[in-house]
């Protein structure tokens, strides 16, 4: 007798997932038991099939400004990060061309875990660069920390957890005229903006179509021509030989059509979502001062994206409170078993301990309402307040 | 009684006809008492959030860790199974750093004063019904509940604390420092259950821990070896000391008086005509105090701290007082003193009275209140160095 949990009333939490727009879920439909074949087989099922993937790749291509070889599609982002690291580094290796790895302390984990494993169970040298106050990497430090043997810097395009957007095309040229490889993990970006990789300096490139109102289940990663990765999964010859397994058709087409629909509706969204999100960045730190500051940059933010750091709080609790309110946010250190971590980012802003375990992040969606952000703006400041009374009675003697 | 309360041995106010329904608290453990104790507010109409502390503990031991340890992965993976199964909000808070400061570090100065504490009545007197409370009102509930066995009960005079059902399952002791405020703020809803009703009601509710073992007591330690954490964790390496007698008879050495407990007779490394039992820890002087089985006895005792659930009585009274959690009732006579102190008169003597564990009085099944039993002056007759240089 399991009934369903009802979800939130307010979702405000696009950067974790997005609902798959109905569209999307429309032209997945035909996929799952009609046009059921396996884009390898040599029939007619099977060619409808492969019409239908290699569609998807060309409104990938077109959108990016790539060519359709370009486009790789994996499991979900994580595995796109994975097969631009791992894929580029042993080939790099394998060719003589160095075994250097350049990175920033403020990547999603899909980048920071796969490169700290590299190093520590493959060998490679790792470089970790850090950031500024509002969680940007610096190209002069990037340009300081090339090594002969670099064989690849990937910076991400922009943070998941404080909205930054990084200085990732500049440093990108930076790596092109030194010849070295270049990886952007544009999970959080992908849908934010328009693209032309011709004109780009960037050579691998990961999106997580679950973040434009895509399905979940599969990622894309943009391989420039001539870049060569070893495979990360073996078999048949799948991708381009890039990654085996039998393409999850629905997936790949729902990832293409919500991509399409994320590019015609871009304008109308971003002319949507950026003042209620500038509403959230005013008037939360204004209504708790001394309580609550922005996270991020100010102003070179992901246009949905809003966050904060609750002063002696924790993000897991204000989750919580929220989410009985029913609001759906997120914050960069809460987790489901009671130990929550002072966040990695915000201490890579530089901000002191009072502030790393009480991030909160805010970020809006289509569908969002401005009365949606009239609700947060009304339960959080009591939230605040009366978890900061209660931890205020309870703190620890200074 | 509250005469809306039809169903006496659950003691739970009944919950708001239509619409309006009171939100509570679950205190959830993943184990069955409190798991049932959610089933049953969520049955009566109660709008239901569990949440579970995450108390600090030392880290896991591998296979030798108690799978009944509290806060485990286990255990919360259990406590949101049943949250599920009940379709009510489960959330785990993080507790560890006011549990390991207030309840720990408590343990271990306590243990080092040569008392015996018990941890589970500082948590529910510094964590569970404060800091825990006060965030279930921060929630916005009424009510904080929790899987205990005990009752509450409200008549003309105020709340009371009642035993719960089950004789042997009763954890009002435990609960003896709860005031009037409180007890118009906490539920017990398994408290007019008996264990087995609570297992078969858990089995009814269908959940997923009915026949779940008991959790331990000390649930902060990763064995249960509570000598060996004082050594891992105590501020200062044990003390050796002298073994005497109450009469300052030195018969030995001791390797730390942390390692011994009033009433115990093994393991002491004497040798003595009669059976020897530790009698009691003079901290002071950083010895362990020996004596035969009637030494053991005592009849008064000092309690501090004392609770009174419905205020001081005026004079002195007759009442049961338990000395320990599963301690038989001793009829006495208490004497509210000053600051918080309470004289016990017992009415024949008691054996193992222990500095640091709790004396709760009862009138038949109401928990009058209680105290911490006070440190016990040990004054030699005569001074040691006086006695051997005879």
């Amino acid at each position: 007798m399991t009934r369903r949990t009802q979800g939130n009333a307010i979702y405000l939490d696009h950067s974790a997932t997005t609902p798959v727009h109905p569209a999307v879920v429309a032209a997945m439909a035909p996929y799952w038991s009609e046009e059921y074949g396996n884009p390898s087989s040599h029939h007619r099922t099977g060619y409808a099939a492969a019409r239908a993937v290699e569609g998807a790749r060309e409104t990938f291509a077109d959108l990016l400004g790539v060519a359709p070889s370009a486009v790789v599609f994996t499991g979900c982002g994580s595995e796109s990060n994975n097969l631009a690291l791992r894929g580029a580094l042993l080939t790099a290796r394998e060719a003589g061309r160095g075994d250097h790895l350049i990175t920033s302390a403020v990547e999603h984990s899909a980048v920071l875990a796969t490169a700290r494993q590299l190093r520590d169970h493959f060998g490679f040298a790792l470089t970790v660069l850090p950031v500024d106050a509002f969680g940007r990497v610096r190209p002069d430090d990037v340009a300081a920390a090339i090594r002969p043997e670099t064989a690849l810097i990937s910076i991400m395009a922009a943070n998941n957890e404080i909205g930054t957007l990084q200085p990732w095309a500049e440093i990108g040229a930076l790596a092109r005229e030194r010849g070295i490889l270049f990886h952007s993990d544009a999970v959080q970006l992908a849908a934010a903006r328009r693209w032309n990789l011709a004109e780009e300096p960037v050579d691998l490139l990961a999106l997580a179509p679950h973040k434009f109102y895509g399905p979940k289940g599969v990622g894309v990663l943009v391989v420039r021509p001539g870049v060569e990765l070893l495979p990360a999964l073996t078999g048949g010859g799948h991708e381009g030989g890039l990654r085996a397994g039998t393409t999850n058709v629905p997936l790949v087409v729902g990832a293409a059509e919500a991509f399409r629909l994320a590019m015609v509706e871009l304008d109308e969204r971003l002319a949507h979502v950026t003042p209620l999100r500038d509403r959230l960045l005013h008037e939360l730190p204004a209504a708790l001062p001394d309580l609550c500051r922005v996270t991020g940059h100010p102003t070179e933010r992901l246009p949905h994206h809003a966050s904060f750091a609750l002063r002696g709080l924790s993000g897991n609790d204000l989750l919580m409170h929220l989410d009985l309110a029913g609001i759906a946010a997120g914050s960069g250190s809460a987790c489901s078993s009671g130990d929550p971590k002072p966040s990695a980012i915000l201490q890579a802003t530089g901000l002191g301990p009072e502030w790393t375990l009480g991030g909160l992040r805010l970020t809006l969606g289509r569908q969002n309402t401005a009365a949606d952000v009239d609700a947060v703006l009304h339960e959080l400041p009591a939230i605040v307040r009366r978890l900061a009374a209660v931890e205020a009675r309870f703190a620890a003697p200074a | 009684m509250d005469a809306n309360c039809t169903t006496p041995d659950t003691s739970l106010p009944p919950a708001l006809p239509s619409g309006d329904r009171p939100r509570v608290v679950v205190a959830m453990s993943g184990g069955v008492d409190s798991s049932v104790a959610a089933a049953l507010l969520a049955d009566q109409g109660y709008e239901v959030i569990g949440v579970m502390m995450r108390l600090w503990n030392e880290p896991a031991n591998g296979a030798a860790t108690p799978a009944n340890r509290c806060c485990t992965p286990d255990q919360m993976a259990d406590a949101r199974r049943v949250a599920d199964r009940l379709n009510i909000p489960f959330y785990v808070i993080d507790v560890r750093d006011h549990f390991r400061r207030a309840i720990v570090q408590f343990f271990i100065d306590e243990h080092a004063a040569g008392r015996t504490p018990n941890p589970c009545v500082e948590c529910n007197r510094q964590i569970r019904f404060t800091y825990l409370l006060e965030r279930a009102l921060a929630l916005g509930a009424g009510y904080l509940a929790t899987g205990h066995y005990a009752r509450v009960r409200r008549d003309a005079g105020g709340f009371r604390l009642l035993r719960g059902v089950d004789a042997d399952k009763d954890q009002s002791y435990v609960l003896h420092m709860l005031s009037q405020a409180h007890l118009a703020q906490v539920l017990f809803p398994i408290g007019g259950y008996t264990k087995t009703e609570v297992r078969e009601l858990a089995r009814a509710y269908n959940l997923p821990v009915a026949a779940k073992q008991e959790s331990q007591d000390l649930c902060f330690l990763k064995d249960n070896d509570y000598r060996g954490f004082l050594r891992r964790h105590g501020d200062a390496e044990p003390q050796p000391g002298e073994i005497v007698t109450a009469d300052g008879r030195h018969l030995g050495r001791h390797a730390g008086l942390a390692d011994y407990t009033i009433g115990q007779r093994k393991g002491l490394g004497i040798a003595a005509a009669e059976p020897l039992f530790v009698v009691g820890k003079d901290a002071a002087r950083n010895a362990l105090v020996v004596g035969p089985r009637a030494a053991l006895a005592q009849a008064q005792l000092t309690a501090r701290q004392v609770n009174w659930i419905s205020g001081p009585p005026a004079a002195p009274i007759a009442a049961a007082v338990k000395i320990r959690y599963k301690a038989d009732p001793v009829v006495a006579q208490i004497a509210p003193g000053p600051d918080g102190s309470a004289a016990v008169q017992l009415a024949e003597p008691a054996y193992g009275v222990t500095p640091g564990q709790a004396a709760v009085f009862y009138d038949g099944d109401v928990c009058l209140g209680g105290g911490i039993i006070a440190d016990e002056a040990w004054e030699p007759a005569t001074p040691v160095k006086e006695l051997e240089a005879r």
